[in-house]
């Protein structure tokens, strides 16, 4: 009972680790560089423009649907699923 | 309607009211073309929603502590999707967020960034295993955690700072759209709001205020969205104006190369008898301001926003609502979804408001215009009359140039449809959509007060021996008290001093984030480490808000930490002394620790 907490907790960990690094990249990480970022460009609109009107909020809906997916399979694998 | 299958016909009980509302649209747009007055119009817009909303208050009316607290959590995870993002777009985010982007351009977007990025936190660190838990608010998350009613008191303490910051900014914004649309004073609009906004969650508490906040939120969106397909297809800008507004994002910044973006003095402004509050644009709506400062400042504008999103009280008790932590930590992503809908859709309104008045090639645009024609125009000549737009030709040449236009940023959204030469009804349907804004934040956030009071301070604190009906019975009280205070602070034109709703998101920051992730994810974390970071926090946030604000002692910001941000000052500080103060006492007792234990795992019964 223990070891299979402990290795679920190990998982959910590691996931949330990682999601906040995702996260990390989108929120903070490129906007250091904006003035660079800007001189791409994405679907027409400066790139640094383009990820805060959207890119960065799309790229946070998908990443939580993903890992909540993600989660979902951690919680299955060591038995402690729900049925709803 | 509200019997047994409820939840199951909730996709069809939704998707009648979709349908009854948009006839109720046609309808309006039926009587303007028949003549009916533009007033009365505006006038049947808000009684009719806000009547719609009363309803369903009054349908979800209970008296079980479960379904007056948390829904009796059985809210579907899309279905509490919606209500989260009603909760969460207040009156702010509908009528000025396009119009802090129509002014503040890349930089203000830093906002949109820290509205939408907190919700990663919320999924990850927090909604599934508050909800696994299985408390009714915040504070009682931190007390049964920790152990003792200090403790929870020091959280009830923060959740009140920061929720009452917001909710009168909310009752003010009711207070505006019926002052304006019905014709009645301010002072009288803010008390019609406040009964609508009680009507709401009085009888039903929670499981009314989700109910509305769901109807509500299909309103607000409705009105956001139409207008800007609306004008993007009637100008040619392209379908979907979300993804299609390259080429005018572009002529924009020639526009602003040709125009110049003129910097006027204060002294000039005065002279020129310009009103309060009004502004030309100065800023470049999409170019990024050089150097490590102005990338910091972005920077650490959206930390203190999602930190902040990830620790107010009346977001996160929405997710005590769903029926199983797998759907809590769903409905997250859903709630995002649905937030997602219109902060993508605000970048695309301001462009189109700024290119429509910028672009001297449109019908539409009057900078460069001789000021005698502009100042004829309908739309121009009505926001003139009440101050809320202003033209002073410094040059005397008669002609507008860009720096000579003056605009309040909330006009944006207000006076778009008008500007483009919308239908009058469509301006109807936009203040209906923004008092639906106000009031679901209003409620949620009163609610989330008064719970507190009543359960943590009242029952936990007070009399623990209270039964069900006397607790609902003094909920309910409190609610009607919360809200009256702060309607009456609104009334009083006093929201100034509670300064920006940005300080909201400060405060919860600076005392509650912390204690409320560690203590899921540190189980070392003890209850004298909470106090200390809890009141060291906040006590820290608020002496550098008090140092820095310009309202108080207006200090120069140290390394660019303004008042917008001062959760910068308070959450460091928060975390360093809850760590050090629970080091140095004994580590929590083996049942709080198996009591921790017991929350990472999704399954089973909750704790309390």
């Amino acid at each position: 009972m223990a070891n299979k907490a402990e290795a679920h907790w190990e998982k959910t960990k590691s996931l949330m680790f990682l999601t906040l690094a995702i996260w990390f990249f989108f929120s903070i990480f490129i906007f250091m560089f904006g003035s660079s970022l800007n001189n791409a460009s994405f679907l027409g609109y400066p790139l640094a423009y383009y990820m805060c009107a959207q890119g960065s909020l799309a790229a946070f809906v998908i990443l939580i649907f993903w890992s909540s997916g993600k989660q979902n399979s951690i919680d299955e694998e060591h038995g402690y699923g729900e049925d709803d | 309607m509200f019997k047994g299958n409820f939840i199951d016909n909730l996709p069809k009980i939704y998707g009648t009211y979709t349908g009854g509302f948009l006839v109720f649209c046609l309808l309006m747009a039926l009587l303007e073309s028949n003549g009916v007055s533009a007033k009365t119009i505006g006038i049947l817009f808000l009684i009719f929603t806000i009547a719609i909303y009363a309803l369903i208050g009054v349908l979800s009316r209970t008296m079980q502590a479960d379904a007056y607290y948390v829904a009796g959590r059985q809210v579907p995870t899309v279905f509490n999707g919606m209500a989260t993002a009603a909760d969460w777009m207040s009156g702010a985010s509908f009528v000025a967020m396009a119009g802090g982007i129509f002014y503040g351009g890349y930089t203000y977007m830093a906002f949109l960034v820290g509205w939408t990025g907190g919700y990663v936190l919320v999924s990850s660190l927090l909604a599934p295993y508050l909800r696994k838990f299985g408390c009714y608010t915040v504070p009682d998350f931190i007390g049964t955690r920790y152990g003792g009613k200090f403790v929870r008191f020091c959280a009830v303490l923060v959740l009140v700072l920061a929720s009452f910051t917001y909710v009168t900014a909310q009752i003010n914004a009711t207070g505006t759209i019926a002052s304006r649309f019905l014709g009645i004073p301010f002072e009288l609009g803010v008390w019609v709001g406040l009964i609508s906004i009680l009507l709401c969650s009085m009888l039903g508490g929670m499981r009314a205020v989700t109910w509305t906040q769901v109807a509500q939120y299909i309103v607000l969106i409705i009105a956001y969205l139409l207008p800007i397909f609306w004008l993007s297809n009637k100008f040619g800008f392209g379908f979907f104006p979300q993804f299609m507004l390259g080429d005018e994002v572009a002529r924009l910044g020639e526009l602003e190369k040709q125009y110049g973006l003129v910097k006027n003095s204060a002294a000039a402004v005065k002279a020129a008898g310009v009103p309060g509050g009004l502004k030309s644009l100065t800023v470049s709506h999409a170019g990024v301001p050089e150097g490590g400062m102005a990338a910091w400042k972005f920077i650490s504008l959206a930390i203190c926003m999602m930190v902040g999103t990830a620790s107010l009280p009346h977001i996160l008790m929405r997710y005590f609502t769903t029926p199983s932590v797998k759907s809590a930590r769903r409905s997250v992503a859903w709630s995002l979804f649905f937030i997602f809908l219109l902060y993508f859709s605000a970048p695309a309104l301001a462009t189109l408001a700024k290119i429509s008045i910028l672009d001297p090639n449109l019908a539409t645009g009057i900078i460069g215009k001789s000021i005698a024609d502009v100042q004829a125009i309908g739309w121009v000549k009505e926001w003139i009359a009440v101050k809320q737009a202003y033209i002073a030709d410094f040059n005397g040449d008669g002609i507008l140039q860009l720096n000579e236009w003056f605009m309040r940023g909330d006009v944006i959204v207000l006076a778009t449809p008008e500007m483009g030469g919308l239908p009058y009804v469509i301006s109807g349907l936009v203040a209906a959509g923004g008092m639906a804004a106000a009031m679901s934040t209003a409620d949620g956030l009163i609610l989330a007060i008064s719970n507190a009071l009543s359960h943590d301070v009242y029952y936990k604190i007070i009399d623990p021996k209270a039964d069900v009906a006397k607790r609902l019975i003094v909920a309910r009280i409190l609610l009607v008290v919360v809200g009256a205070f702060g309607a009456y602070i609104a009334s009083m034109r006093l929201t100034s001093i509670l300064g920006s709703v940005a300080w909201a998101f400060d405060f919860a920051m600076s005392g509650l984030f912390f204690p409320l992730v560690l203590g899921v994810w540190w189980k070392r974390a003890t209850r004298q480490g909470a106090i200390a970071g809890m009141l060291l926090g906040l006590g820290a946030g608020t002496a550098y808000l008090i140092y820095v604000a310009p309202a108080f002692m207006g200090n120069a910001p140290w390394m660019g930490i303004d008042h917008l941000r001062f959760g910068l000052i308070g959450a460091p500080i928060c975390l360093i002394s809850m760590v050090v103060v629970s080091l140095m006492t004994p580590a929590p007792d083996a049942k709080t620790q198996a009591m921790v234990d017991d929350v990472r795992i999704p399954s089973g019964k909750t704790i309390l």
